[in-house]
């Protein structure tokens, strides 16, 4: 059984910390049981389940680091991973970037944990790839899905008395839908903590829409248009400029956030005022652990308010060198939106395209964080309010800072998780202005 | 695809870097050298799992007994930020029952432990059985014996000390640091893969496969400006053991531009220095001007285009639709094929290969222990087959599996991954400033850059490391901002000429990105230099006020 309990794993940690002779030591459990299941052509392709724990033991002597890490627990193989540990701190050379462990912090527990996810079964996954499977066969579409459900615990200790422990389900299920020729594409995906909340037999309704209606799409001129990016849309690129929010890289000038002649741009306006992201541990759709990897605790910490940088995330080191607080990193983003659905905003919008999917995003420019990538599974003209045809896929050549600068409405936020970010994400849909396709894409 | 960034671990796609921690279990350096499991303990290991899938009723069964050591070495500046040695070591088993596959894993190394994990597979494979619509077709492939392969290296970089890396890294950096770099994170990067494979056909193969990826990413700053500027290394990750990086000068080319790039062996302060020196002027070069320009492709830039381009839409299991939900799928379907496609202009001949020595690809044997080989995907422009293994082969007609199968891990179920995907030099002499001299209006480009294609493969967006303008067949400043769009068959139909074979290279990476969970698998992607007429090229400067 690889998900342990407070007390055992506790019972571990403490044992650690007692072992090591070194000038510090943190200890941190970390296990996890994920299963899954996949599907392609209509057809389970494979599933399985994986599951894990490990102990990591980080000492120092002085400046000297060493790590060492083991998945068997009795006394001698704790022994042995701490002397590991400590061997190879003393081999090491110094880090002048070394801050020592955090002293006792005070954590407040989030409820990241969901006991209907814990217990998904084989049968439970093997129903989920039927119920999309069914509904498409029986239109003549062809799905390809999968789904990965796990439940994790995550404990550490170190020689200060600092002590967290925590218990956390996940839920992610990604489903595309092909029309039988292959003309249509239609995607859905959920993330999400508590399976009580998820149904895949509705979850597969939105892919199977999406490809139907999106066979036939008619290519039109690439240039600069006003969409409507779905909220999972928006992610893709805002999933990058995330990455940049830290004060050492805009400091040293290398970053979106840095300021011509030095220093960065922490309390200057850089996206339109209705631009507000939060980030909260504790937001009740995207619950996530109240420390971050580096045991630090994670606050409510306004990130953008009114269009202006609000903060920017120290590391310790780099807290102490500029003599700010450390913050922990943000696990979500919660931005601020306003009521209307997707389908609401459509209503409003005299011409426009509608782009449901972003994909293969990357970056073009970190200066300006230019990102490149693709509209798919799904993009539509809209016209007097209304969606009017498919259109054939675009390239796009977009800053998510100049896009935050063009916002015509945003709407009512969900919760959402890009293809390529770990951040949960609650993010609205955007109406933007000036959005700019660069080509026309003859993928499906 | 390729993952995304340096040092940021992510999905779908080649890419930079991958956090440390997901490979196993950390080890201290010395263990890198010792500790192989004896050839007779993975035998008798093997054949314990063989008698008891078939004894549970498996038709087929194969065994991978797997040890994999990974180690990083990551400076920053003048300190070295971490050093990550880490292990995995267990059996995965994979059987073919009731016409169906199985697969199960364990880190138990004894003869219960696999033998029991072999009736999971079979018990696995009978459950996935009860919903299969058809058998498992297995294309045969003949019982080797006791065979063994090993990367062709003269040092394992295992063996070599730590301190020797990390003395080589801050070397590198103070280099750059001194010549105008304010920034340097650079890293060294070593994997050996001890491979066992045994199956119930009669094959029990020993590989010892080595690779080795010196990264760097040196940054410029301009403070008056506010402007900053990136060059990324211009080496490649190669099947090579520490001899890499012994610097060999006749291993260097020096291109028309200045540029100094690298063959099989790599001087990595000296690319430090030229890194430094070129993010400085990076800054001050002018934006390229939109348009249609002649383009000329160093391989160090190429391979990436390769395999964006070529090397996915020719995986079948991509063309079939079986990674529609991930990677996705693929424009070079099966009747282009049958209809001769034109994918590219008569230079364009490019092969898979799976024993090119050096290369990332290069095995004795795949992972369903099929002997590797070399074959043509694209012939003198026409699109002529795809890539395949065991269970695929019948679907196109083949008779055997292309050997080009991989699972990243013992852990992890094998696969089709892509082979080393190469554009063969050309045939009739031709050198890059031959090459150059009759471009009137076009871009000379080294080393990759941002990348991002759809997902059939159709549409892709390239930059890259360098770029100079080329006027009236002479090569002159260097310029900035330029990324050129592709059609991927217009592109590679507008190829009007590849370099001859003195001027082919390698590149590739370590994390091509496939299937669900995901793996990662190491390719590598040779051509010589390439000249593209009339390609879409736009600037991608901008303003944020």
């Amino acid at each position: 059984m690889s998900i342990f309990t407070e007390a055992q794993a506790k019972a571990i940690l403490d044992k650690v910390i007692a072992l090591s002779k070194a000038d510090q030591c943190t200890a941190q459990l970390k296990g996890s049981i994920d299963g899954n299941v996949r599907f392609a052509l209509n057809n389970v392709s494979t599933s399985g389940i994986v599951s894990n724990v490990d102990l990591s033991v980080e000492v120092a002597f002085g400046k000297r680091v060493g790590i060492a890490t083991i998945n068997e627990f009795d006394d001698a193989a704790l022994e042995r991973v701490v002397r590991r540990a400590e061997d190879l701190a003393k081999l090491a050379p110094e880090n002048p970037e070394f801050i020592p462990a955090a002293a006792k912090q005070a954590y407040k527990p989030t409820a990241t944990f969901s006991p209907a996810t814990a217990a998904i079964t084989p049968e439970y996954r093997a129903q989920v790839a039927a119920d999309s499977i069914q509904p498409c066969k029986a239109e003549k579409l062809v799905a390809a899905g999968f789904l990965q459900d796990g439940q994790s615990f995550v404990a550490f200790a170190n020689s200060k008395g600092n002590f967290g422990y925590q218990q956390a389900t996940n839920i992610d299920y990604t489903c595309t839908v092909r029309t039988d020729g292959g003309r249509g594409s239609g995607w859905v995906g959920h993330n999400l903590q508590d399976a009580k909340a998820f149904d895949a037999s509705a979850d597969i309704r939105v892919a199977m829409r999406k490809a139907s209606a999106s066979a036939q799409a008619r290519a039109i001129e690439p240039g600069k248009y006003t969409v409507i990016l779905e909220p999972v849309a928006a992610a893709g690129l805002l999933g990058f400029m995330f990455n940049d929010f830290r004060a050492r890289e805009s400091d040293e000038g290398r970053s979106f956030l840095s300021k011509k002649g030095g220093g960065n741009k922490l309390g200057e306006q850089i996206f339109d005022p209705r631009v507000n992201f939060t980030a909260d541990p504790g937001h009740p759709d995207a619950l996530v652990m109240p420390w971050d990897d580096d045991g630090l605790p994670r606050e409510r910490t306004p990130i953008v308010t009114d269009g202006k940088v609000a903060n920017l995330q120290y590391t310790r080191y780099w807290a102490q060198k500029q003599g700010k607080r450390a913050t922990g990193e943000p696990g979500n983003i919660i931005m601020a939106g306003g009521t209307k659905t997707t389908a609401e905003l459509i209503k409003t919008t005299a011409k426009g395209i509608l782009v449901t999917r972003t994909w293969y995003i990357r970056m073009v420019d970190p200066q300006t964080v230019l990102l490149t990538g693709l509209t798919r599974d799904g993009t539509f003209y809209i016209e007097n309010g209304q969606i009017k045809y498919p259109l054939k896929n675009f390239r796009f050549n977009e800053s998510p800072v100049i896009m935050l600068n063009n916002i015509e409405e945003l709407g009512r936020p969900v919760r959402v998780k890009g293809d390529e970010s770990d951040l949960i994400m609650v993010l609205p849909p955007m109406k933007l202005r000036d959005f700019t396709f660069t080509s026309l894409s003859d993928a499906v | 695809m390729l993952r995304r960034d340096f040092l940021t671990a992510s999905g779908f796609g080649v890419g930079g870097f991958v956090l440390p921690s997901t490979f196993g279990k950390l080890i201290a350096a010395e263990a890198l050298v010792d500790g192989a499991i004896a050839i007779t303990v993975k035998k008798t290991l093997a054949d314990a799992a063989l008698a008891a899938a078939t004894a549970a009723g498996a038709s087929y069964c194969d065994v991978r007994v797997g040890r994999y050591l990974r180690q990083f070495v990551i400076t920053r500046d003048a300190h070295v930020e971490n050093v990550v040695n880490t292990e995995s070591i267990g059996v995965g088993i994979r059987v073919i029952a009731g016409g169906a596959w199985g697969f199960a894993a364990t880190n138990d190394m004894t003869t219960d432990g696999v033998a029991t994990a072999a009736r999971q597979a079979a018990a696995i494979a009978k459950a996935n059985a009860r919903n299969q619509t058809a058998p498992v077709q297995l294309a045969p492939t003949p019982g080797v014996g006791e065979v063994s392969w090993r990367a062709p290296i003269r040092t394992s970089a295992m063996s070599v000390p730590v301190k020797d890396k990390a003395a080589l890294l801050l070397d590198v950096n103070a280099a750059a640091l001194a010549n105008g770099a304010d920034f340097i994170q650079s890293i060294l990067f070593s994997v050996n893969e001890q491979k066992y494979f045994a199956s119930t056909d009669g094959s029990y193969i020993d590989q010892d496969v080595h690779r080795i990826w010196p990264l760097m990413r040196v940054t410029a700053v301009d403070k008056a400006t506010g402007k900053f500027r990136t060059r990324s290394e211009l080496s490649a990750p190669m099947g090579l053991g520490y001899e890499y990086l012994d610097g060999n000068k006749a291993d260097q080319t020096v291109l028309p531009n200045g540029v100094v790039v690298y063959g099989k062996s790599y001087d990595m302060k000296a690319d430090a220095i030229a890194a430094s020196k070129q993010a400085r002027a990076k800054i001050k070069a002018p934006s390229v001007k939109p348009g249609k320009y002649d383009l000329v492709l160093d391989p160090s830039h190429t391979w990436l285009t390769i395999h964006e381009s070529v090397g996915h839409p020719t995986e079948l299991d991509r063309v079939l639709g079986y990674e529609a939900n991930y990677a996705g799928t693929s424009f070079a379907t099966l009747d282009k094929r049958a209809n001769h496609f034109k994918y590219g202009s008569d230079h364009v001949t490019i092969v898979a290969d799976k024993i090119q020595p050096g290369s990332l690809g290069a095995v004795g044997y795949d992972d369903e222990g099929v002997k590797t080989k070399r074959w043509d995907l694209i012939k003198d422009g026409v699109l002529v087959d795809y890539q395949v293994i065991r269970d695929q082969a019948h679907i196109i007609g083949k008779k055997a599996s292309d050997g080009c199968c991989y699972a990243d891990s013992w852990s992890s179920v094998q696969f089709q991954r892509m082979a080393n995907v190469s554009l063969l030099p050309g045939k009739a002499k031709l050198s890059v400033p031959d090459m150059i001299k009759d471009v009137e209006n076009g871009i000379y480009i080294v080393g990759d850059g941002s990348f991002s294609i759809d997902q059939q493969r159709y549409n892709a967006q390239f930059g890259g490391q360098l770029f100079y303008e080329i006027k009236n067949g002479k090569v002159g400043g260097m310029i900035e901002d330029v990324a050129y769009q592709i059609r991927t068959p217009e592109f590679w139909n507008a190829c009007v000429g590849v370099c001859d074979e003195s001027d082919y290279r390698l590149g590739g990476s370590f994390f091509d990105g496939k299937g669900q969970p995901a793996q990662v698998s190491a390719v590598s992607h040779g051509s010589s230099t390439a000249r593209f007429n009339g390609i879409n090229v736009i600037s991608t400067a901008r303003s944020l006020g």
